[in-house]
């Protein structure tokens, strides 16, 4: 059963990467728009299809890929991603000079990568998509190489990226050893048996494949790579994968966990408890005292992997659909603080510390506002998305029965609301010092940043269809 | 039994390859018009064996700067997979050492390790001239190495088998060289870069490198890289001969004397390319190797690929 | 006899792969890590995996590893130039490590390994042979991670032409 229509979306974003890589041998000047053209126009028809694919519950090449709700959910959930970081680009990587027609194909097979991190179904594929996007985000790490924070950023996050897949590939020779499949189905079946729930062999796999999903996803202890790569990273980069990497990674974590070891759930689920609190309380206190903005959002970023993790714990109807709405209000919010970040950014790293942005209001009132909200978002107002997401992660915890996790994540917003509020109070209470950008808001960028809050919006006041949605991908999970 | 085996083996490789050297001398000189080696027995017969005797009782000498233990191993190196891949080759119907079924494949591994004995020599002498001859055998030898690869896959599509007796035994009928002209081309211009032999002799390039990876070793030591030059010649042409010519397959005559005709065919070929062509440049051989030889090892996978299923 | 060499080999494996880690020459390491690849694949050979084998010698100390030599020898990096790289960890990290290997015994003696699956590999392989066994599953069950790791090749490609290309001209 080999099916290769039913891969047709991901067979689309390999395309678009190829061609991309092919045209940029055009001798025309103008091409890089037509690059950044191309590549949004081969997402947007994968994602078309995409949404075509929902309720199909399918399987692909032997059980090794499945088309279920839930991979269909993140498969739009990444090419949506994917659009707005080539939107958030275009401009960025002119001015960065780095406008090699290799870096739109490079994110596009990250995609391509994320894509099967969501619709893997067998330990093998999970592991080939998470080094293809690994593979490509590590060279878009170091993309700006005359830049020693760049190369260091990349080097790193090679260094440790490999290291953690090591993790996770000896957490799956660990489990093939035992269960003598690769496949989720038959890891699910094994389980069924009594004795194979209490094989130490077994749950050492499953703990070095927890390690190995907490790098990829960045939870406390195994964020040390986070604020250096993220700090070093072409912004647009840092975006990316502060969102893309990071739900992929998720998407990965929770079939295995949630559908493949849920017989085990005694076992993960006080680790993930500790884990949760630890990076919620981590997270939020080093960010407090960051200067450098991209720096701040990386702690931000390892915080809400944490509030996922609770969601995670919490593991009932509520809790594993919210994590999904959550991944999803966190990737808008996300991408649209950067795409600030990213405007306002100049060359030579200028304009990067929080005192930076002094003024801003003054001199880009709707730039300003729109950081505001993300920000806001962010820490999780009302009236938007990310106030709703925590809301039902809380909710969820709270009724899950763990009430101790829950406060912990509340006083963790708490801390939050410092040092996001803190940007606010330098763009609205200061006199602006000197001009931020070079010229108008570019055309994309702002697109960009349109669809953002707009999404950040709707999914604070409607928030009831998209969490529908969520339900049905997680809870036909496996089935 | 075995063992038995593995010794008559050893030593008439060892004779076939000193009597080789002398063959090389022989047939250069009077492509040359010279007359080579006369002095030593009738027409020069004994000067391998006075050649062997000389290098025996040579002053070793070892490099001051050398790294001393690679020094020592890199010669064992190039000369142990040389003659390891013997076991594999199966000489008649019923004369062979081991009948495995990845013996091609375990040929193409094996031989693949004597680039280490060259790059390691060349670096371990701390020398300019060895070190430079090292890196461009290194380079030259990985590239081909895939072509070699790559080019005998069409032969192993048609045999269906990696097993050597397997192969030989599908050419009853015809033998490959009819079927894969173009593989057999590929085969034998990466076996003779595969050799570092001239046309593609750039790591020993005397006029640049003096003697390239071997100029610090003297002694018994630079005999192993001669023994193993020569060694590898007759893998190649071995191999040439299982995949491409029917093997030990012939009329009239018993396997084993046509296997050695063949293979003895493919060496006087080497040698009269030694006395016929100059050297290649060093871009030129890579360009050679990467744009024409690998699409065209492609092409004819791909070809058989079609070919096969279509008619066969 | 097979657990007499399935012992040497893996003793020697192990010796090799520790001189790897303690050698102060990169390139003396680089050959031991060589000789660690020649145990390993000997052991796959003790398991009638000779397939296996002549790809773990052919791809690792083949192609690899030589590429690997050739680059130490190219940007001469023979010696390690720092003196002590555990600063004032070094008890911890052996504490560390020998609980470890603890945990590894512990796990392993304790472990519960299904019989089915040797036996049915090793009916498999004895039916059609090694080649032919793993080349079948390669284009049937495992078609497509056998597809995606040419991507995962391709990705690798790109990189590494973007790391080694000049800098844009301005």
């Amino acid at each position: 059963m080999i099916n290769l229509s039913l891969l047709t979306p991901e067979i689309i974003v390999l395309i678009t990467a190829l061609i991309v890589l092919i045209l940029d041998l055009l001798p025309w000047r103008g091409r890089k728009v037509l690059l950044a053209t191309v590549g949004v126009l081969g997402t947007v028809g994968a994602l078309l299809i995409t949404m075509g694919q929902w309720d199909l519950r399918e399987e692909a090449f032997y059980g090794m890929v499945a088309i279920d709700n839930f991979s269909v959910y993140f498969k739009a959930l990444f090419l949506i991603i994917c659009t707005l970081t080539i939107l958030l680009s275009i401009n960025y990587i002119t001015r960065g000079g780095i406008d090699l027609g290799e870096y739109y194909s490079l994110v596009l097979l990250a995609t391509f990568g994320y894509m099967f991190m969501a619709s893997g179904t067998d330990l093998i594929t999970i592991f080939l998509a998470l080094e293809i996007l690994s593979l490509a985000v590590y060279i878009l790490a170091g993309f700006m190489r005359h830049s020693p924070k760049s190369n260091e950023s990349a080097f790193k996050y090679f260094l440790l990226g490999a290291f953690s897949s090591a993790f996770l590939l000896y957490g799956i020779a660990n489990i093939y050893g035992v269960v003598g499949n690769t496949n989720l189905k038959d890891i699910a079946q094994y389980l069924s048996q009594e004795a194979a729930l209490k094989n130490p062999l077994f749950l050492a796999g499953m703990g070095l494949l927890l390690v190995g999903f907490g790098f990829k996803v960045a939870i406390v202890p195994f964020h040390m790579w986070t604020p250096d790569v993220y700090e070093g990273s072409p912004t647009t980069v840092t975006a990316f994968m502060a969102v893309g990497t990071k739900a992929a990674s998720f998407a990965a974590f929770l079939r295995v966990f949630f559908y493949t070891l849920e017989p085990l759930k005694g076992q993960w689920v006080p680790v993930l408890w500790l884990l949760a609190a630890v990076t919620i309380i981590f997270g939020n206190t080093v960010a407090i005292y960051q200067k450098n903005i991209k720096r701040m959002l990386a702690y931000s970023a390892i915080a809400h992997a944490g509030y996922i993790l609770v969601a995670m714990v919490a593991g009932n109807d509520l809790g594993s659909s919210s994590i999904l709405y959550y991944l999803l209000v966190y990737s808008l919010m996300n991408l649209g603080a950067f795409g600030v970040v990213i405007i306002v950014e100049k060359k030579e790293e200028e304009n990067l510390t929080i005192s930076d942005y002094r003024g801003l209001a003054y001199k880009h009132p709707m730039l300003s506002a729109a950081m505001s909200l993300f920000l806001l978002s962010l820490a999780g107002i009302p009236p938007t998305g990310g106030f709703v997401g925590k809301f039902y992660i809380f909710s969820a915890a709270v009724s899950g029965g763990y009430v101790g996790l829950a406060i912990i994540g509340v006083l963790g917003s708490a801390i939050a609301l410092y040092y996001y509020l803190r940007i606010i109070v330098y763009m609205y209470m200061y006199d602006p010092e000197k001009e931020f950008l070079d010229g108008p808001v570019p055309f994309f960028s702002a697109a960009a940043l349109v669809i953002t809050a707009i999404g950040t919006i709707l999914l604070g006041i409607t928030p009831a269809r998209i969490l529908e949605l969520a339900h049905y991908s997680i809870s036909y999970l496996g089935h | 039994m075995v063992l038995v085996k593995i010794i008559i083996i050893l030593g008439v490789i060892l004779l076939v390859v000193a009597y080789l050297t002398y063959l090389e001398r022989k047939v250069i000189a009077h492509l040359q018009v010279r007359i080579g080696p006369m002095r030593v027995g009738w027409h020069g017969l004994l000067q391998p064996i006075a050649d062997g005797l000389k290098l025996l009782v040579k002053e070793d000498i070892i490099p001051e700067k050398a790294d001393k233990w690679v020094f020592i191993l890199s010669p064992i190196i190039c000369l142990v997979p040389a003659f390891v891949v013997y076991a594999v080759i199966p000489f008649s119907q019923h004369f062979y050492l081991a009948n495995i079924n990845i013996g091609i494949l375990y040929i193409i591994s094996i031989s693949a390790l004597g680039v280490y004995g060259i790059v390691l020599a060349g670096w371990s002498s701390n020398s300019k001239y060895a070190l430079l001859g090292g890196f461009r055998s290194a380079a030259q030898m990985i590239s081909y190495e895939i072509f070699l690869g790559f080019s005998i896959i069409g032969p192993l599509m048609l045999a269906g088998s990696l097993n050597t007796l397997k192969i030989v035994e599908a050419q009853s009928g015809v033998w490959f060289i009819i079927y894969q002209p173009l593989a057999f081309a590929l085969y034998l211009i990466a076996g003779i870069a595969e050799t570092n032999r001239i046309p593609f002799d750039l790591p020993e390039a005397e006029t640049e490198l003096v003697a390239g990876f071997h100029t610090e070793y003297s002694g018994m030591k630079f005999a192993f890289f001669f023994l193993a030059e020569y060694a590898n010649m007759m893998v190649v042409s071995s191999m040439a001969v299982i995949l491409f010519l029917g093997g030990w397959k012939g009329p009239f005559l018993p396997g084993i004397v046509w296997f050695a005709i063949k293979v003895g065919a493919f060496l006087f070929l080497f040698i009269w390319l030694r006395g016929t062509l100059p050297r290649y440049r060093y871009d030129q051989l890579m360009r050679i190797g990467w744009k024409i030889m690998f699409p065209l090892c492609l092409l004819n996978i791909a070809l058989t690929g079609i070919i096969y299923y279509l008619f066969l | 006899m097979h657990q007499i060499f399935f012992w040497g080999f893996a003793l020697l494996a192990v010796f090799s792969a520790l001189m790897v880690i303690t050698r102060r020459n990169v390139v003396h390491s680089a050959l031991f890590l060589i000789s660690t690849f020649f145990w390993v694949a000997a052991i796959y050979i003790l398991l009638e995996a000779e397939l296996l084998a002549a790809i773990q010698i052919l791809v690792y100390a083949g192609a690899i590893m030589v590429l690997i030599v050739f680059t130490i020898l190219l940007i001469h990096v023979e010696e390690t130039k720092i003196i002590n790289p555990w600063q004032r960890q070094r008890p911890i990290a052996i504490l560390l490590g020998v609980f470890l290997l603890g945990e590894i015994f512990l796990i392993l003696s304790r472990a519960l390994f299904p019989e089915s699956i040797a036996g049915t590999a090793l009916q498999q392989v004895a039916q059609e042979g090694n080649t032919e066994a793993v080349g079948k599953l390669l284009y049937t069950k495992y078609l497509f991670p056998f597809e995606v790791a040419s991507i995962l090749l391709l990705a690798a490609m790109i990189g590494a032409i973007v790391m080694a290309k000049r800098e844009i001209e301005k």
